[in-house]
C-alpha cells in the first residue's frame, strides 16, 4: 500500500501518468482474478454439499451391509454387490408399489393436464357468466393449506364409498388450482385472432381448443406435465388417507414403511438407500430433459 | 330484477354466445366439481367432525354421533392433559422449525441465486443444476437418505470426527439444542418462573429447549431441500431486474455490495415476499419427514401438528380431536401469514420516507420541492 503510492508519488513527480494507472489496473486485475477464484471455490464448495449426499446414496446401495456401516463416506463399494437390489425386485413387493406409482401419475398428469387447460381456457377466453365468482373460488381455494385436508379428505373419500381403490387415489389428485392458473395465463398471452379466425371458419368452442389453442399452449403444457408427473409420483400424504391395502401401495407409502423399519431386522442401509436411488430415477429422468426449461428462468416456464 | 335478467338474458341464451357460454361452464365443471367435493367438502364435513365425538366407526352424519361443542378444542388447548402436553410439545416443535428454516433457507436461496446469475460466471447451468436437483427428489428418499447420513456412526459423524468433534446420535436424541447450549455455560435448571408457568400444558423452559438434535437434522434437510426451488423464483427476478438500473448505479460509484443493498434488494422485495409466506406457509405442514423418518420421536421432540393431527385421528381414534388440530393449525397459518404481511408492509413504507426525508435537510425544508431544487443546482 504504501510503496505504490510513494511510487505514483514518484511517477507523478515525472509527470509520467502511464505508469501508475498500470499500476492501479494490475492491482485491480488480481484483485478481481482473487474474487473470481473465490467465488468458483465457494460455488464448488456448495455444490458438492448438494450432489455429493447422492452419490453417497448410489454408492451405498452397492455395498454390503457391514461396509456401510464401517464407511458411509466412501464412494467405491469395498465389494460391489447387488444384493439390495436383487431383493428388492425379487424377494419384496417393490415392483407392485413401483407400478402403482407408475399408474397414478400417468392418470394423474394426463388427467391433469387436460382438465387444467379446458378449465384455464374457458377462465381466460371463453365469456360466460359466474367467470369471476368462479375466479375468485380458485383463489380461495388455493389459500388451503394441503395437510389440514389430511383428515378432512379421508372423511369425504370414505364417505364416497371410493377408500382402498384407484379412484380415491386418482381422482383427488385430478384437479389442481395452480395449473389451471398456469394455463390460464398462458391463455390471455396467445393473440386472440387466432381463435376469431377459427370461428368464423365454423368451429365450435371446444374444436377452437383442442386443435387450435391447445396445440400453442405446449410450453405451458409442459409445465404443467413436469409439475403433475412430479408432484403425483412424490406424493404421500394423500395416498396414506385414501388406501390402505398392499396391493395399492405406490412407492412414497412403501419406501416410508421401508424406513421405519417395518420390513426389515438392524438397519439395511443398502437396501433403503437402493429403494430410494430408484424412486429418485423417475423424476431424474423428467428433470434432466427439461433442465433447461425449468433452471432457464422460471417465469419462461409459465409465459413465453 | 327477474324481468331484467330475462331481458338480458334472452340473446345470450339464444345462438353463439349461448352456446359459448355452456362450453365455458362445461370446461369448468371437472375442476369446479372435484375441487369442491375434495377441498370444500372436506372443510365442511372435518369442521362438523371437530365438533362431534365420531369414533371413526360408520358415517360421521348418523344418528348416534353427538354434537359436543368445543369440547375437542379445549382438550387440546385448554386441559393440560396429556392431549395438552403433546399439542404444546408439537407446535414447540414446529415453531422453532418455522423460526430457523426460513429465514436461512431464504437468504442461502437468495445467496446461491445471486451467485448464479452473474453474467461472467463460467458453469452457470451445471451450477443451477446441482442446487436444485435435491428440490425436485421426494420427500420420503431424501429421508431415507438423511437417516443414513446422520445415524450415529454416519457420513456426518465421521465428518465431524475428522474436524475433532464428536457427533450426537442425531435421530435419537432429544436433547434440546438450546438445552444443551445453555448447560456448557452452566445453567441446567430452569430459573423460577420458567419452571414453574407454562403455556399448552408444557412449561416455558420447555419451550426455551430449542429444536432436538433429531429435529435439528430435519431442519438442515429443510433447508437443502427447498433452497433450490427458491432460488429458482430468485433468478426469476433477478433477470427481471433491468441491466440499466445496475450500470446507472455502477456509473455513481457504488460497491457491489451497496449496489446489492440499495438496488437490487429493494427491486426484489416482491419475489422476497413470496419466498417468506410461501416458505412460512410450507414450514407449518411438516408430515413426510415425520411419517417416514421419525413418528413423532425421540421422545414426541419432532412431533408437529401436522402428524400429530394424523396420529390422533388414525392411530388412536380421536377424529374429532384430529379434526380440531387441523382446524387450529389453519388458523394458525392464516393469522402467521397476515402477521407477516402487515409486518413487511410496515416495513417497506417507513425506510422509503426516510430515505426520501434525509436530503432535505440541506435542500431546504419542504420535500415536495427537492426535486426542482436539485435540478436547479448544477
Amino acid at each position: 500500500m504504501t510503496t505504490t503510492s510513494a511510487a505514483s508519488v514518484a511517477a507523478r513527480g515525472r509527470s509520467a501518468l502511464p505508469r501508475p494507472s498500470r499500476i492501479r489496473t494490475d492491482r485491480s486485475i488480481v484483485r478481481r482474478r482473487v474474487a473470481t477464484s473465490l467465488t468458483y471455490a465457494v460455488l464448488i464448495a456448495i455444490a458438492v454439499v448438494y450432489i455429493y449426499p447422492f452419490l453417497i446414496n448410489v454408492a451405498t446401495s452397492f455395498k454390503t451391509d457391514p461396509d456401510a456401516a464401517a464407511d458411509p463416506l466412501s464412494l467405491v463399494p469395498a465389494t460391489w454387490s447387488s444384493a439390495a437390489y436383487a431383493r428388492l425386485f425379487l424377494r419384496s413387493e417393490f415392483p407392485v408399489w413401483f407400478t402403482n406409482s407408475v399408474i397414478v401419475t400417468i392418470c394423474v398428469t394426463a388427467g391433469r393436464v387436460f382438465l387444467n387447460s379446458l378449465a384455464g381456457y374457458a377462465l381466460a377466453r371463453v365469456d360466460f357468466r359466474g367467470r369471476r365468482v368462479v375466479f375468485a373460488g380458485l383463489v380461495a381455494v388455493m389459500a388451503v393449506p394441503g395437510v389440514v385436508l389430511l383428515i378432512p379428505k379421508f372423511l369425504v373419500i370414505n364417505q364416497l364409498g371410493i377408500y382402498d381403490s384407484y379412484a380415491g387415489m386418482i381422482i383427488p389428485l385430478l384437479a389442481d388450482a395452480a395449473g389451471v392458473f398456469i394455463m390460464k395465463n398462458f391463455f390471455e398471452s396467445i393473440p386472440r385472432s387466432v381463435e376469431e379466425a377459427a370461428k368464423i371458419d365454423g368451429a365450435g368452442t371446444f374444436r377452437t381448443f383442442w386443435s387450435i389453442v391447445l396445440p400453442m399452449a405446449r410450453p405451458a403444457v409442459i409445465t404443467l406435465v413436469i409439475l403433475s408427473f412430479q408432484g403425483s409420483w412424490n406424493e404421500l400424504s394423500h395416498f396414506i388417507v385414501s388406501a390402505q391395502s398392499p396391493e395399492l401401495m405406490t412407492l412414497t407409502k412403501g419406501v416410508a414403511q421401508l424406513a421405519s423399519g417395518a420390513l426389515s431386522q438392524g438397519n439395511q442401509y443398502p437396501l433403503k438407500l437402493a429403494a430410494a436411488a430408484i424412486m429418485t430415477i423417475p423424476v431424474a429422468v423428467l428433470f434432466f430433459v427439461f433442465q433447461k426449461r425449468i433452471t432457464n428462468a422460471s417465469t419462461g416456464a409459465v409465459k413465453e | 330484477m327477474s324481468t331484467t335478467t330475462t331481458a338480458r338474458r334472452r340473446p345470450r341464451g339464444s345462438g353463439l354466445r349461448g352456446r359459448e357460454a355452456a362450453a365455458g361452464w362445461l370446461f369448468i365443471t371437472p375442476v369446479l366439481v372435484i375441487l369442491g367435493l375434495f377441498l370444500v367438502l372436506p372443510v365442511i364435513m372435518a369442521a362438523w367432525v371437530s365438533v362431534s365425538d365420531w369414533t371413526g366407526r360408520g358415517s360421521p352424519f348418523s344418528g348416534d354421533v353427538g354434537f359436543v361443542g368445543a369440547r375437542n378444542y379445549r382438550t387440546l388447548v385448554a386441559e393440560g392433559g396429556l392431549a395438552t402436553q403433546d399439542f404444546g410439545t408439537s407446535i414447540r416443535n414446529n415453531a422453532w422449525y418455522v423460526v430457523l428454516v426460513v429465514p436461512i433457507q431464504t437468504a442461502i436461496s437468495l445467496f446461491l441465486a445471486v451467485m448464479v446469475n452473474r453474467k461472467v460466471l463460467r458453469g452457470r447451468g451445471f451450477f443451477r443444476t446441482a442446487f436444485y436437483f435435491p428440490s425436485v427428489t421426494s420427500s420420503v428418499a431424501i429421508t431415507v437418505l438423511w437417516l443414513f447420513l446422520f445415524s450415529a456412526s454416519g457420513a456426518v459423524n465421521k465428518i465431524l470426527s475428522y474436524l475433532g468433534a464428536e457427533g450426537p446420535n442425531w435421530f435419537n436424541d432429544p436433547r434440546g439444542v438450546l438445552h444443551v447450549t445453555l448447560s456448557a455455560i452452566g445453567i441446567d435448571q430452569p430459573a423460577g418462573a420458567l419452571g414453574a408457568h407454562g403455556f399448552l400444558g408444557i412449561t416455558w423452559w420447555e419451550w426455551l429447549a430449542g429444536p432436538s438434535f433429531a429435529m435439528s437434522a430435519l431442519i438442515l434437510m429443510a433447508i437443502f431441500t427447498t433452497s433450490g426451488t427458491f432460488m429458482l423464483l430468485f433468478i426469476a427476478a433477478l433477470q427481471n431486474i433491468s441491466g440499466e438500473v445496475e450500470e446507472a448505479a455502477l456509473m455513481d460509484g457504488t460497491t457491489g455490495w451497496q449496489r446489492f443493498r440499495y438496488v437490487t434488494l429493494p427491486m426484489l422485495r416482491p419475489t422476497l415476499f413470496t419466498v417468506l409466506t410461501l416458505g412460512l406457509i410450507g414450514t407449518w405442514q411438516v408430515f413426510d419427514q415425520i411419517y417416514t423418518g421419525t413418528q413423532g420421536g425421540p421422545s414426541k421432540t419432532t412431533l408437529t401438528p401436522a402428524y400429530l393431527s394424523y396420529s390422533a385421528s388414525f392411530n388412536n381414534g380421536h377424529w374429532g380431536q384430529g379434526a380440531a388440530i387441523a382446524f387450529v393449525l389453519f388458523a394458525l397459518i392464516v393469522a402467521l401469514t397476515i402477521l407477516q404481511r402487515f409486518a413487511l408492509r410496515e416495513r417497506n413504507t417507513v425506510p422509503r420516507r426516510k430515505r426520501f426525508n434525509q436530503p432535505p435537510p440541506a435542500a431546504g425544508d419542504t420535500p415536495p420541492a427537492l426535486p426542482t431544487s436539485t435540478g436547479s443546482q448544477p
